[in-house]
């Protein structure tokens, strides 16, 4: 690893913590029960939405109430999704007149996009009319973001309230979430991209003369897209010259500011952050590195403000960069090694003054190694998902490292809000083991943790995992599912395995190689990605409703701290025994019988 | 129920007007009053006609230009509209057979340079429309292009030092020369 790559990331720590207490306070407003000098800002748009609406703003709801208006309004927004790609072809903003989704297609895509999973089986700039990505999939974006968060304040009131009924509001939860954080957050960033280069207009595609004519061989296909074959049975080529070269445009910047600040991943184009036009510069890398983490990272701090306690948010902080730092290194150490395929031949894959080096496959020049690898594991420790590299290119460690950070449940700083309320499920788990080897009822927050809380954390934990492995032996036995793969030998079974946690725990990342839309595909993962949201997020629920009822139990001498060292180290090793006894057999059939065989 | 459908369909909606509609023109206009060179492509005009954006690199393969990083696009290299990578695993012996070529092209355009080639130069980018390719990467195929042009290496050199930009504000990302600016400078443009 090289100097650069060791600064890059510490500077990128650096911003992000300055970031989270100023971003962690904000949000606390936010969120407060009591009006406050920011609730007041937005008060009039609030108050109208809430009258257009039939919103009744004062109503407390419980835990029940609470689930079922985040799954309707959430159900709602699935079928608009899908509503709005099967009839794209008639309705405006369609430039490049491009016609229906397939309907597995755009199911699977509704399902991704209400989920916060963003995982796509489509090319944005050849599928998707710009009125779709506006009104549909950015516009969800912002809600399945604002549900993730409306679901995590929900969840921090269960400890706050006492002997209470109720646990808030959906709709005043979901509505501030996305005034006062997302739309002027996104605002901001997407004014920052298109200062370096992302595109944000709402013109047709450019052609532009190329400087140098080249020639492309190209199959010939029939009437009905299947390619011709000759006498000898080998498909009819023919050759052509290349003349032009087309130059995507569209509204990109806005939807990439939302798409990384949102943890949502879905790109504009094709190639996601990879695209110049999605990410032309190092700096802008930065920021929508800085973007994904910016909102999980800050609301540790609105949890342990909400809750009274800062150092609570710090100690969840600290868990988290606990396991992130190592594994962000490990990635990038892997990548810079470069593969050791290519030593036999003629190519220099050293690090030097005038390149990156390493494991270039998949990379950009403008990224190298660092803010390649780096960008890899903050986009799986968040459910982002979003690449600035192709993951299926990864070396078999590099690409452990994101595969493995994915099923870890995506708690490491994880989705927005969801991340944080999964985190919270560990930690009732790790208090609870603590209790266990003490022979005590756990307490955590000032809260019993009880045989209900207990189950709810649990179902919170192992969902995501079962979906994950169950899903990937169904893929692996259906010739349907093998049918996708492309890379031989390991390295296939981690592209489905890879899949199948990306789907379940909402990240929405691809080993790309995979041909994921067929009906197979796009209706498997549309089931993992559906159960492991909205599961968790109603056990989330179940668990907060049961604990708002309880009273608050003051700490005493046998109370287990969880704000101290112990308990950082404590909760970190339960995530990664969770993670690490569920999925190493997986991972060793995958990318660790990959590296076995790539060292030799 | 019928209250409840009625708060989720109205607010989806409302969300749809602020979020789908209002936000991104707002972005719009600003970006295209603030930015809008950036806003429209970053595109390189000649003649007030956009001949190529500064953004997007270009397939080149004839020895008096510098050519860029492979590019798996599809069915041509450099497609605009179909970005991706090859997606190809480290051990895909497809990975290693398609480098081994891509060496064999370099050195037949440039018979007599032996030195082992860059990285970047023999592996597709995440994009397919990677615009830049490192600094080594152009120095290894300075000699050829100069050759071919018959300018000498000191001027060919000067203009990739014009192409080259470091990394941003000293430390972000890498060093690195954008490719379709340097041909069409070669080119006199």
């Amino acid at each position: 690893m090289t100097t650069y790559d060791f600064f890059q990331v510490v500077l990128y720590l650096a911003v992000l913590l300055v970031l989270v207490k100023p971003v962690g306070s904000y949000m606390a407003l936010v969120f407060a029960d009591t009006p406050n000098r920011v609730t007041r800002l937005g008060g009039g748009v609030e108050r109208l939405l809430y009258r257009l609406a039939g919103v009744r703003a004062d109503e407390q709801m419980g835990w029940r109430r609470y689930a079922i208006a985040m799954l309707v309004f959430n159900m709602a927004g699935m079928l608009a999704v899908y509503a709005l790609q099967r009839l794209q072809q008639w309705l405006p903003l369609n430039p490049q007149h491009f016609g229906a989704v397939t309907p597995d297609s755009a199911i699977n895509t509704a399902i991704s996009f209400i989920t916060n999973t963003n995982w796509q089986g489509y090319g944005g700039e050849s599928t998707m009319s710009y009125l779709t990505q506006m009104m549909g999939l950015a516009v969800q974006n912002f809600l399945s973001a604002a549900t993730g968060m409306a679901v995590l304040v929900a969840v921090v009131r269960g400890f706050t309230r006492r002997s209470a009924d109720s646990i808030g509001n959906f709709w005043v939860d979901m509505t501030r979430g996305t005034l006062y954080v997302l739309v002027p957050f996104s605002l901001v960033m997407a004014l920052l991209l298109t200062s370096q280069g992302v595109v944000q207009n709402f013109k047709s595609y450019v052609d532009v003369p190329v400087a140098q004519v080249t020639r492309m061989t190209e199959t010939v296909k029939d009437a009905a897209g299947n390619p011709l074959k000759d006498a000898a049975g080998n498909d009819v080529t023919q050759e052509s010259k290349v003349t032009t070269q087309t130059l995507p445009m569209g509204p990109a910047a806005s939807q990439i500011a939302i798409k990384q600040l949102g943890t949502n991943g879905g790109g504009f184009f094709n190639a996601n952050s990879a695209h110049p036009y999605e990410n032309p510069t190092p700096f802008s890398n930065f920021i929508e590195m800085l973007a994904i983490f910016l909102i999980p990272g800050g609301l540790c701090y609105t949890f342990g403000s909400m809750v009274g306690d800062r150092r609570q948010g710090w100690a969840i902080l600290a868990t988290m960069l606990l396991i992130f730092v190592p594994l962000a290194y490990c990635a990038i150490g892997a990548e810079q090694g470069g593969n050791p395929a290519l030593h036999g031949l003629a190519v220099d894959q050293t690090a030097s003054a005038l390149q990156a080096g390493g494991n270039m496959e998949g990379k950009e020049t403008r990224f190298g190694i660092a803010a390649s690898g780096l960008f890899a594991t903050i986009t799986t420790a968040a459910s982002c998902g979003a690449v600035n590299a192709m993951h299926d290119s990864l070396t078999p460690l590099g690409g452990l490292v994101p595969m493995w950070l994915i099923q870890l449940g995506e708690v490491v700083f994880g989705g927005v809000g969801s991340g944080l309320y999964g985190m919270l499920a560990f930690a009732v788990v790790a208090v609870f083991i603590a209790g266990l080897m003490v022979g005590r009822t756990p307490e955590y927050l000032g809260k019993k943790i009880e045989a209900h809380e207990m189950k709810m954390a649990s179902l919170a934990v192992l969902v995501p995992c079962a979906l994950v492995v169950i899903c990937t032996a169904i893929a692996v036995i259906s010739p349907a599912g093998v049918a996708g793969v492309s890379n031989p030998g390991a390295h296939g079974f981690s592209e489905v395995l890879y899949a199948v946690s990306s789907a379940s725990n909402n990240n929405g990342s691809a080993f790309g190689g995979l041909s994921a839309n067929t009906p197979f595909w796009n209706v498997l993962l549309a089931v993992c990605m559906y159960w492991s949201r909205f599961l968790l997020a109603i056990a989330m629920l179940a668990m907060a409703g049961s604990l708002a009822a309880k009273r608050h139990v003051p700490p005493s001498a046998g109370t287990l701290p969880t704000h101290t060292p112990l308990f950082i180290t404590l909760l970190a090793c339960v995530v990664i025994v969770v993670g690490a006894l569920t999925f190493l057999p997986a991972l060793a059939l995958g990318p660790i019988a990959e590296y076995l065989m790539s060292a030799h | 129920m019928s209250r409840l459908l009625r708060n989720a369909a109205v607010m989806l909606l409302m969300m749809t007007v602020i979020t789908g509609i209002a936000y991104p023109l707002v972005v719009t206009g600003l970006a295209q009053v603030l930015f809008p060179s950036q806003a429209n492509g970053s595109l390189i005009e000649k003649d007030g006609k956009p001949i190529g954006s500064t953004l997007i690199g270009q397939s080149f393969t004839d020895p008096k230009y510098f050519w860029g990083r492979p590019s798996a696009t599809t069915p041509q290299a450099y497609n605009g509209i179909n970005s991706n990578g090859s997606n190809l695993g480290p051990t895909n012996p497809a990975l290693t057979e398609a480098v081994k070529q891509r060496i064999d092209a370099l050195r037949a355009a440039d018979p007599g340079n032996t030195a082992p080639v860059p990285v970047d130069l023999v592996t597709a980018s995440g994009s397919g429309l990677d615009p830049e390719i490192s600094p080594a990467a152009a120095a290894y195929q300075v000699s050829r292009v100069a050759k071919a042009r018959g300018l000498s290496v000191a001027q060919v050199q000067a203009m990739v030092s014009m192409a080259t930009s470091g990394r941003q504000f000293g430390l972000l990302g890498e060093p690195r020369v954008n490719v379709l600016k340097l041909n069409l400078a070669l080119d006199g443009h």
